[in-house]
Formats: C-alpha cells, sequence, structure tokens
C-alpha cells in the first residue's frame, strides 16, 4: 500500500484535521518560535498556550526541575492576556496556515466565559480547550477540574457562550480519584471532546540546599514518566463514553508512544515535553505514527482508535 | 552588526576534538548549518544520554569558537565544565560520537558602530565567549581590556591563543593560585576612567556587582546571564527573569530568546527568583 491512500484524518467534534498530532498547550508558546523548525501546517493543529483574561507574569523562579523521565513545572499561566493574543498571536498563526486550538484558562467561572465569547468572535480557530486545572478562586482555590460540580459549571458557561460556533474539549486532570466521573459530568455540560491528561501535581526537594527545589514548592509533572497514567486514564475513559473524542496527552516521545495512546481510545494526540528534546517532535511523530499504522495494516486513522478495546463489552 | 540571530537549526554534530583544559573541557564538533549564522553571546543546546534517555532536557552552552569554513564545514567550539550527570556526560563522549545540536540560539553581544575602550570580565567558563567578542571588537579598531576571574587556577579559561585577542589580560582567583588572589572586579578601576563599554559572562552575582559599578560610573554594562532552561528556544517560559523595558515596565523576559544577553542596567538582580512589586501581570 501507498503511503498516499492512507486516510491520517481525524474529527474533534466539527473540527476536521488532516492528521492527529498536535502541540501541547504550554508546549509550543504560539507558535511562531517552533516554526522555525518545521511548517506548523504539516501538523493536525496547534494547540496554544492557556490564555487569561489579563496579561500575566507567571510564578517566580526556579519554575522548573529535571525529573527521572520527565520534569516539573510552576510556570503560572505567563502569558499576554486574551486582547493582546487575539490582536498578535492569533493572527500570526492563522497566517501561517497553523490550524489553531486556543486554550484558555480562568479563575473564575465568570473569566471563562468572557473568554470563550472573545475567542467565539475570532476568526481562524478550529476549538476552544479549556483548561479546567487551575485553581477556583471562589471555591477555597480547588482546582476546577477535581470538582465535579466546578467543572460542570465552567463547561456550562462556556457552551452558553460559543453556542455550537465551536467544539468546546474540556482538559482534564489526572489527578482525581474518578476520572470517569469527571467526563462523564463535562460531556453532559456540553463538553465536545476531552483532553488528558494534565500534568500530575509533584514536588522536588535540593538535597543541597534542603529546601524544595521550584519557588512555587510544588509543580507538573510531565514526560514519560507518567505516559502510563495518561494510557490508564484515555482506556478507562473510551470505554465508558467510546463516541467522546478524546486528545491523548503524556509523555509521547515516538510514534509508537502515540500509537499506544491511539489504541486506548485517543483520537488526537499532543506532543509537549518532547518539543523540549526535540523541537521537530511534532512532525518526527506524525510520520512515525503513520509508517507504523500502514506497517499494521490499517488503511484509516480512525479504524486505531480505541484498537485496544475490541472484543470487549 | 545586526545582534539578531539567525533561524535556529538542529543538527547531529560529530565531536571533532575534546580535550580537558584545567577544570573543563573543550569540545570542537562538526556543525554546518549552525556555525555559519553564530555570534558571540549565542548559545547551543545539547541533548544527553542515549535514545532512551531519562534525561530529556537539552544543555546549554555559550559558543566559544566558530568557523564557517574549514575541513570539516562549520565547527563550533565549547567549554564545559563537568557538573551534573548531563554536562559531566556530554564531557565523556568520545572523537567521532555525535551530539544533537539545536543552535545558534539567543541574542549575541551588541556591538557599537565605533571604536571603543571595552572591558570584557568573564568568570570562570564565563570568559569563553568573551574572546571571539574580543577579536571582532579589535577588528574595529577598538581597545580591548579582559579581566578574568574564578575561584581557583583551574577554573581560569584564558588559552594562550585567546591573549592574542586581546590588549590587555588580568587574572585574579580567590585563593591565589593564579594571578592576583581576591576577586574580578578587583583586577580594574572601579569608577571606569578609560572604558566606554563592559561586557560581562559568568555568574549572576558578578554581573549583578559589575552593573552596580556600572550604573555609578555611567557605563553600560553587557550581560550575559545564566538562567535553568527547559527548552532553550522560547517555549516553556521557564527561563524568565525581570527585565525593564524602553517604557520602563517591568517584565518577566525569556532569557533564552529575548536574553541571554541584557543591558545590566534594565535587570532587576534583586527581584530574581520573585515577582518583584509591579511587574507587568504581577498577581494584584
Ligand atoms: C545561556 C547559557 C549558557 C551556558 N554556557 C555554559 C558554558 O559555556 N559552559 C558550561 O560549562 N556551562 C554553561 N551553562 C550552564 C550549563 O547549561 C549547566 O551547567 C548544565 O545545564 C548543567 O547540567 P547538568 O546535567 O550537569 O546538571 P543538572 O543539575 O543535573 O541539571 C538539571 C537541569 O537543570 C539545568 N541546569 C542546572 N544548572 C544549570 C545552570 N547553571 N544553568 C542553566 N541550566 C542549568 C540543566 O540544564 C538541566 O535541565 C550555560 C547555561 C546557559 C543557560
Ligand atoms: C512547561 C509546561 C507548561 C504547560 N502549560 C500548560 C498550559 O498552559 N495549559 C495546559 O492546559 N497545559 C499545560 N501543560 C501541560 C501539557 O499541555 C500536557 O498536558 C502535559 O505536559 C502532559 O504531556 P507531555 O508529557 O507530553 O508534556 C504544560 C506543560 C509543561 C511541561
Ligand atoms: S528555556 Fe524555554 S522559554 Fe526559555
Amino acid at each position: 500500500m501507498t503511503q498516499s491512500s492512507f486516510d491520517f484524518r481525524t474529527t474533534l467534534g466539527s473540527a476536521h484535521l488532516p492528521n492527529p498530532i498536535l502541540t501541547a498547550s504550554g508546549c509550543a508558546a504560539n507558535g511562531k518560535e517552533l516554526s522555525a523548525f518545521f511548517p506548523l501546517e504539516e501538523i493536525g493543529a496547534v494547540v496554544t498556550k492557556s490564555v487569561m483574561n489579563h496579561p500575566r507574569s507567571g510564578r517566580a523562579t526556579p519554575r522548573m526541575a529535571e525529573t527521572p523521565s520527565g520534569m516539573l513545572n510552576a510556570i503560572g499561566l505567563q502569558g499576554p492576556g486574551i486582547d493582546n493574543f487575539l490582536r498578535e498571536d492569533l493572527p500570526w498563526l492563522v497566517e501561517h496556515g497553523a490550524r489553531t486550538i486556543v486554550s484558555i484558562a480562568g479563575e473564575s467561572v465568570e473569566e471563562f466565559a468572557a473568554l470563550s465569547r472573545k475567542v467565539r468572535n475570532a476568526p481562524g480557530v478550529s476549538a476552544l480547550e479549556v483548561n479546567i486545572s487551575c485553581p477556583n478562586v471562589e471555591n477555597r482555590g480547588l482546582v476546577f477540574a477535581c470538582d465535579r460540580s466546578s467543572a460542570r459549571e465552567v463547561i456550562e458557561a462556556v457552551k452558553r457562550s460559543v453556542g455550537n460556533s465551536l467544539p468546546i474539549i474540556a482538559k482534564l486532570s489526572p489527578d482525581v480519584t474518578d476520572i470517569v466521573s469527571i467526563a462523564e459530568e463535562v460531556v453532559s455540560a456540553g463538553a465536545d471532546g476531552l483532553a488528558m491528561i494534565n500534568t500530575l501535581l509533584g514536588m522536588v526537594i535540593n538535597t543541597e540546599t534542603m529546601r524544595p527545589h521550584l519557588a512555587n514548592k510544588t509543580g507538573g509533572l510531565s514526560g514519560p514518566a507518567i505516559r502510563p497514567v495518561a494510557v490508564r486514564a484515555i482506556y478507562q475513559v473510551h470505554q465508558a463514553m467510546p463516541k467522546v473524542p478524546i486528545v491523548g496527552m503524556g509523555g509521547v516521545l515516538t510514534g509508537n508512544d502515540a500509537f499506544e495512546l491511539v489504541l486506548a481510545g485517543a483520537s488526537a494526540i499532543s506532543i509537549g515535553t518532547a518539543t523540549f528534546h526535540d523541537p521537530s517532535a511534532p512532525v518526527r511523530i506524525k510520520d512515525e505514527l503513520e509508517e507504523l499504522l500502514i506497517s499494521r495494516g490499517f488503511t484509516r486513522f480512525s479504524d486505531a482508535v480505541g484498537y485496544a478495546h475490541r472484543g470487549q463489552s | 552588526m545586526n545582534e539578531k540571530t539567525s533561524r535556529p537549526v538542529q543538527a547531529e554534530c560529530e565531536i571533532i576534538s575534546n580535550r580537558k583544559v584545567g577544570a573543563y573541557h573543550h569540545l570542537t564538533l562538526a556543525a554546518p548549518g549552525i556555525a555559519e549564522g553564530a555570534k558571540p553571546g549565542n548559545f547551543i543546546a545539547i541533548s544527553v544520554g542515549d535514545s532512551r534517555t531519562s534525561m530529556l532536557l537539552r544543555r546549554s552552552f555559550a559558543i566559544y569558537q566558530s568557523t564557517s569554513r574549514g575541513p570539516f564545514g562549520g565547527t563550533i567550539e565549547i567549554i564545559v565544565a563537568p557538573h551534573g550527570d548531563g554536562s559531566t556526560w556530554i564531557t565523556e563522549r568520545a572523537v567521532h560520537d555525535r551530539l544533537n545540536v539545536v543552535g545558534p540560539l539567543g541574542n549575541a553581544f551588541k556591538l557599537p558602530k565605533d571604536p571603543v575602550r571595552a572591558l570584557l570580565v568573564g568568570g570562570g567558563y564565563g570568559s569563553a565567549p568573551l574572546f571571539p567578542l574580543a577579536d571582532l571588537l579589535r577588528q574595529k579598531n577598538s581597545r580591548v581590556e579582559m579581566a578574568v576571574g574564578a575561584s581557583t587556577a583551574e577554573r581560569v579559561f584564558a588559552p594562550v591563543e585567546g591573549k592574542r585577542s586581546v590588549h590587555s589580560l588580568a587574572i585574579a582567583t580567590e585563593d591565589g593560585t593564579l594571578g592576583s588572589k581576591g576577586r574580578v572586579t578587583d583586577l580594574f578601576d572601579n569608577s571606569l576612567a578609560n572604558i566606554d563599554i563592559v561586557y560581562a559572562c559568568g555568574p549572576m552575582g558578578m554581573l549583578k556587582a559589575l552593573s552596580t559599578i556600572g550604573d555609578a560610573a555611567g557605563v553600560t554594562v553587557q550581560c550575559a546571564v545564566e538562567e535553568s532552561m527547559a527548552c532553550g528556544i522560547g517555549l516553556c517560559m521557564t527561563c524568565v527573569l525581570p527585565v525593564r523595558d524602553k517604557d520602563g515596565t517591568l517584565k518577566m523576559l525569556r532569557s533564552c530568546v529575548e536574553g541571554p544577553i541584557f543591558d545590566g542596567a534594565a535587570v532587576d538582580w534583586d527581584g530574581i527568583g520573585t515577582i518583584p512589586p509591579g511587574t507587568y501581570g504581577a498577581p494584584k
């Protein structure tokens, strides 16, 4: 079979993408820097850094620590704020032919609603990713994604703002007892798809200074160290809701790693920390995954999604 | 001269030589495509370990020398201090081994249009990128004085051939094992009476001290900073420090793309490791 007859397309709600490889929010900035390494239109979409209503300085340094097969980060959502983002970053992506999934983050339900109203009216957005792994300042700083009713309120508010104009992808945290119940909650609230997993909360103590290494003390763990957690979460949620598209991520370094998440049930794969290791990782992984699927006899990418579940009820 | 850097390139670079110099290793890499665009102040980022490495993040090194032509095509030289596992792994590589390199990265030292009297100050391996800068300054008929400091003799990087790049070279070690005993800032007249511009690369404490001296003397100090970096190419926002922009607003700037060279007077040295009050986007 020739490469050209392979159907690599995927869909996330009403978003149709030529291939399933995306960047991960916060690991590709807003595309410009990465475009030095490959044309952004070659991948399915660029997922932008989670943007908030106002400009954000982020947290104090040190903001990262390398860990075995991974890293901790505590960036604190440094960013330009939505107005600057829509004026400068998004038009740049559109001009350069990148399909764009805009990630938003808020500290209150109202902030999420305001952000999504602004994104709805911007041209050139393929989908909206809602990063609910942020502390809810109105609920003792409890992370939205860790509380069913907060997660529901955010997604309902976003849905009211955007209606059916954009697919809504809710990004879930693995730091919960039962990720399936959170997933079901946000889908019933209006999410068209799910992105998982966000980072796991971790900590490194510097044994020389005998203090936490990060200024923020704790940080989010990413990279291959968390891949089995991602595979498990995707598998469980796909099993519960096989029709809901999942953007899978967590430690994907190779096409084979991406294949593992696809088998678990991911309809698209975000590449995060791997891009720090290898700036061309997204296109390399895209090519590796395509070759692998063809060599396994698949003629359509979509046939491989959730293939590990076959024959189960 | 334009201080903007050419587009970074990712390449497998063969090691042409790996020599121990004092406490450091001097590596020469065949780096065609990377070497041609390199300017003094730029750095490269090297991945460490084999294909199943557990160390995912690249290590950054200032470019010491670069040549765009020769038997190996372009070459890049770096001076590596074995520190933790990653940099030690690099120093243990053999000739003909390959390293995966991304570069050139970051901005470069700004060069004045007219001849100047320049003082170049290096701490430890920080003197390395100052030698090619000295060559460029001298080509423009500038007068170049260099002061190099380190804790001890084997951490002084001042190769014989580098001495030809400068009009004068002074060395200080804290333990007195080479040059005069004391700090690098003891080596020159702190009123900077005969100096138009200072270029500095070394530990943050040294850069801060020099910026204070420069402020008092009304002399610009261009500082090459060293912040912990996860990506080195502007993606992750780990490498930030508080810097004042033209309008005087403090912003958390990425040292891998907006730096590593900053005007010392613009950096809030005491604010590093914090979000200083009033920083753009600081929590209210
Ligand atoms: C722009 C720039 C230029 C540099 N130039 C040189 C040079 O010319 N010669 C040289 O010997 N060293 C240089 N360094 C420092 C060098 O990058 C670190 O010593 C090295 O990354 C340490 O890695 P490790 O695996 O040995 O240490 P580990 O402590 O195991 O590293 C763990 C993580 O922390 C990061 N890290 C640790 N220390 C530093 C540090 N001092 N600076 C930045 N990141 C750090 C590492 O990159 C890695 O991601 C430079 C750093 C920067 C940012
Ligand atoms: C430095 C860094 C910054 C991140 N910033 C965001 C962010 O702004 N929004 C978000 O939803 N996820 C963010 N993430 C999480 C990633 O998008 C991804 O979910 C996670 O890193 C797991 O994938 P990986 O192992 O491939 O990196 C960030 C991760 C890293 C490492
Ligand atoms: S190191 Fe990633 S942005 Fe500078």
